[in-house]
């Protein structure tokens, strides 16, 4: 049995507009309809560019972000059902990692003050002599001496902030850890060490991660399960080693295609995919499916009209789902790539009058567009 | 393993033992380092320390009038070893009525400025902690109280409550309120939205104690810096609102914005004894302020080096 269900997650945040009647006008579709399974003790990747909703994906499993519909449950329970009172209980047995560790502690708190909050808001048993013993443990199995108890977070390098918010994470002995970019704000040199870090943990307390990153080296190193996100859905699924030997989406294959190989001559000769356009707005996201703006297998039928599901290839790739509708003729090669025009892509939905929008909340959906909106130059 | 502990050990020696130092006592180093800061202080110490002691630092009486024979219709004795700063036109002690008003001012500002803020931060903390409806509706009253002129509600408190210190230090207040709550709402409303916010709801730590022991402290810097801010306008305020004749209804308490209203009257033969009060009023909203900004600078964490 898997220690997280999602199924069908949906996170929309509203786009309002008028200043004294607001009416909501639209919604950007950050996560857009996820189902995940992930299994006690693994790690599951997760990838995709910046704005396609990974952040929020994992927020919204923790509840930080109220998903607008679908379920999670975790350990059998339905955590979207709870209480707030209820969910704080819950909430020590899952914790989130965070990218930027300076912003994720607080600055006014030291470090003995931050790791014994936890333990005193969840009653952990034993009194103030207790928790002090938990604490240097806690600060021993991320490798920083117990001296540091009096220090504040300003005091440390990107690394050790990064491990003190390791061991808050791990103050009350979770199973599931979200670690949401946990090491793309630090130095390459100590990337390598947080990582090891984790993995490490993981062994020792048989924890189950849940990564989001953008760096796909960093994600096929610690995992097991790698998904690729693209606009709010999962695009593909599968095993690290599979998904990196043999991308079966269209997307994967670009992303894949992007990462420089060490070798110059192979370097020379590979063919890129260079996809043409630019992400398309999650405010209004493209019908049926949602990468075949920018595709080069984009088919005249089922792409512009039915959206994917994301299905398994039981027979040229088991345990790899991937939603795309010509998956198999991509793979086999019955099907070529052709060029791409970049299509113009309207930034707000279309039902509505576009001034008034633009003029409001436009800059939402913008602002996840990397390079401006599409069609802007 | 080994990785790890280099990371840790070489940190460790990079960050040599000394006594934890919080950001409060940062700041404070910053801040005695900024001769701004320190004129500013030696001027509010000075301030200060002249209004408590004032009976034993002033010669005589503020309300004395002994020396009344000395003054004739439009010349008026100048400084003398006797009296420092000369004889006011009903033959009273210049520099005695200056100390004492230092007593005034600083009482007007400290009050106001209490009033204003507690009810200035109860209503921010109110609008900040909330969000959503309590946020607007908080928000609209205070929009309410902001588009009232302080001037113009101090005259109608005047007028209701009758000429009295109490009303100064009321409508001082009341026109702070609406500073100190959008100033810290705003704050809070950034600060609820911070990373290390989310880190502790995701660890199960409740509303309450996420906005009193992180979002608030976190948000207080931009209050005190105002604050400090505060008193030196609420002094001006005070000295304006009794120039106004809106202050205490004894005439002859000594305060420097009534001494000011006084001294238009000889301003021709007389000037000096406008600009006393004057000096008075700028060199203790001056300390005040010069305060107040280095104190932003060193709590800011942009100047942080």
């Amino acid at each position: 049995m898997s220690l997280l269900e999602v199924r069908d997650l949906e996170v929309h945040f509203p786009i309002r507009s008028g200043t004294l009647f607001q009416r909501t006008v639209g919604a950007v579709k950050a996560v857009d309809g996820v189902d995940l399974d992930i299994e006690a003790g693994t790690t599951f990747g997760l990838v995709g560019e910046s704005g396609c909703g990974k952040s929020t994906l994992g927020r919204a499993i923790m509840r930080l972000t109220e998903p607008t519909k679908g379920s999670v449950t975790l350990d059998g329970q339905d955590i979207l059902a709870l209480s707030e009172r209820k969910m704080r209980a819950v909430r020590r047995q899952f914790q989130m990692v965070f990218q930027d560790p300076m912003a994720s502690l607080d600055p006014r708190q030291s470090v003995e003050s931050m790791l014994t909050e936890p333990l005193r808001a969840h009653k952990f048993p034993g009194g103030s002599a207790a928790h002090a013993k938990r604490v240097r443990e806690l600060l021993d199995v991320v490798g920083l001496p117990e001296s540091v108890v009096n220090r504040y977070p300003h005091e440390f390098s990107g690394g050790q902030r990064q491990r003190l918010g390791i061991a808050r994470a791990l103050a009350l002995n979770p199973s599931l850890i979200i670690a949401d970019e946990p090491v793309s704000a630090l130095d390459v040199s100590i990337q390598a060490q947080v990582i090891n870090l984790l993995k490490e943990l993981q062994e020792r307390f048989s924890l189950t991660y849940v990564v989001i990153a953008h760096d796909l080296a960093v994600v096929r190193h610690i995992s097991k399960t790698v998904a690729v996100m693209y606009l709010g859905g999962i695009v593909e699924q599968a095993p690290a080693a599979d998904l990196y030997r043999q991308p079966l989406h269209p997307y994967t294959r670009a992303l894949m295609s992007a990462v420089p190989v060490p070798d110059p001559n192979v370097e020379e000769t590979r063919s890129r995919i260079l996809l043409q356009g630019d992400l398309p707005s999650p405010a209004n996201p493209p019908a049926g499916c949602r990468f075949h703006t920018r595709c080069p297998w984009k088919q005249a039928t089922r792409c512009d009209t039915e959206r994917p599901a994301l299905r398994e290839l039981p027979l040229v790739a088991p345990g790899h789902k991937v939603a795309c509708h010509y998956a198999e003729d991509i793979l086999s090669g019955t099907l070529t790539p052709h060029e791409v025009r970049p299509e113009e892509v309207a930034m707000t939905p279309a039902a509505d009058e576009p001034g008034s929008i633009e003029t409001t909340e436009a800059h939402v959906a913008g602002g996840l567009t990397p390079g401006g909106p599409p069609g802007a130059r | 393993m080994s990785v790890e502990t280099t990371d840790a050990t070489t940190a460790t020696a990079t960050t040599p033992s000394r006594p934890p130092a919080s950001l409060g006592r940062e700041a404070l180093r910053r801040l005695v380092r900024n001769p701004m800061a320190v004129v500013g202080m030696v001027l509010i110490g000075v301030f200060v320390l002249v209004a408590i002691f004032a009976p034993l630092i002033a010669p005589y009486s503020p309300t004395d009038n002994s020396w009344l024979d000395q003054v004739r219709p439009g010349q008026y004795p100048g400084p003398s070893a006797e009296h420092w700063l000369g004889i006011d036109p009903l033959g009273r002690d210049v520099f005695s009525r200056i100390i004492f008003g230092a007593r005034q001012s600083l009482l007007i500002g400290v009050v106001a400025l209490a009033l204003g803020a507690i009810a200035g931060i109860a209503l921010g903390v109110l609008a900040g902690a909330f969000g959503g409806w309590v946020d607007t509706l908080v928000m609209r009253f205070v929009d309410i109280m902001l588009s009232v002129p302080g001037l113009l509600f101090a005259i109608a408190v005047a007028a209701m409550l009758g000429q009295s210190l109490t009303s100064v230090m009321i409508a001082i207040a009341v026109v702070n309120v609406p500073i100190f709550a959008r100033l810290l709402r705003g704050e809070m409303l950034g600060q609820r939205g911070a990373d290390y916010v989310l880190a502790a709801r995701s660890l199960g730590i409740s509303r309450s104690a996420i906005v009193f022991r992180h979002v608030l402290p976190n948000s207080f810097t931009p209050v005190i810096v105002q604050g400090t801010l505060t008193l030196a306008l609420a002094i001006v305020e005070a000295a304006g609102l009794a120039f106004l004749g809106l202050s205490s209804s004894n005439p002859s308490t000594p305060e420097w914005g009534r001494m000011l209203t006084d001294a238009q009257e000889t301003l021709t033969s007389a000037p000096m004894l406008a600009v006393y009060p004057g000096l008075a009023i700028v060199l203790a909203a001056l300390g005040f302020t010069l305060v107040g900004e280095s104190l932003r600078e060193a709590l800011d964490p942009k100047f942080r080096r």
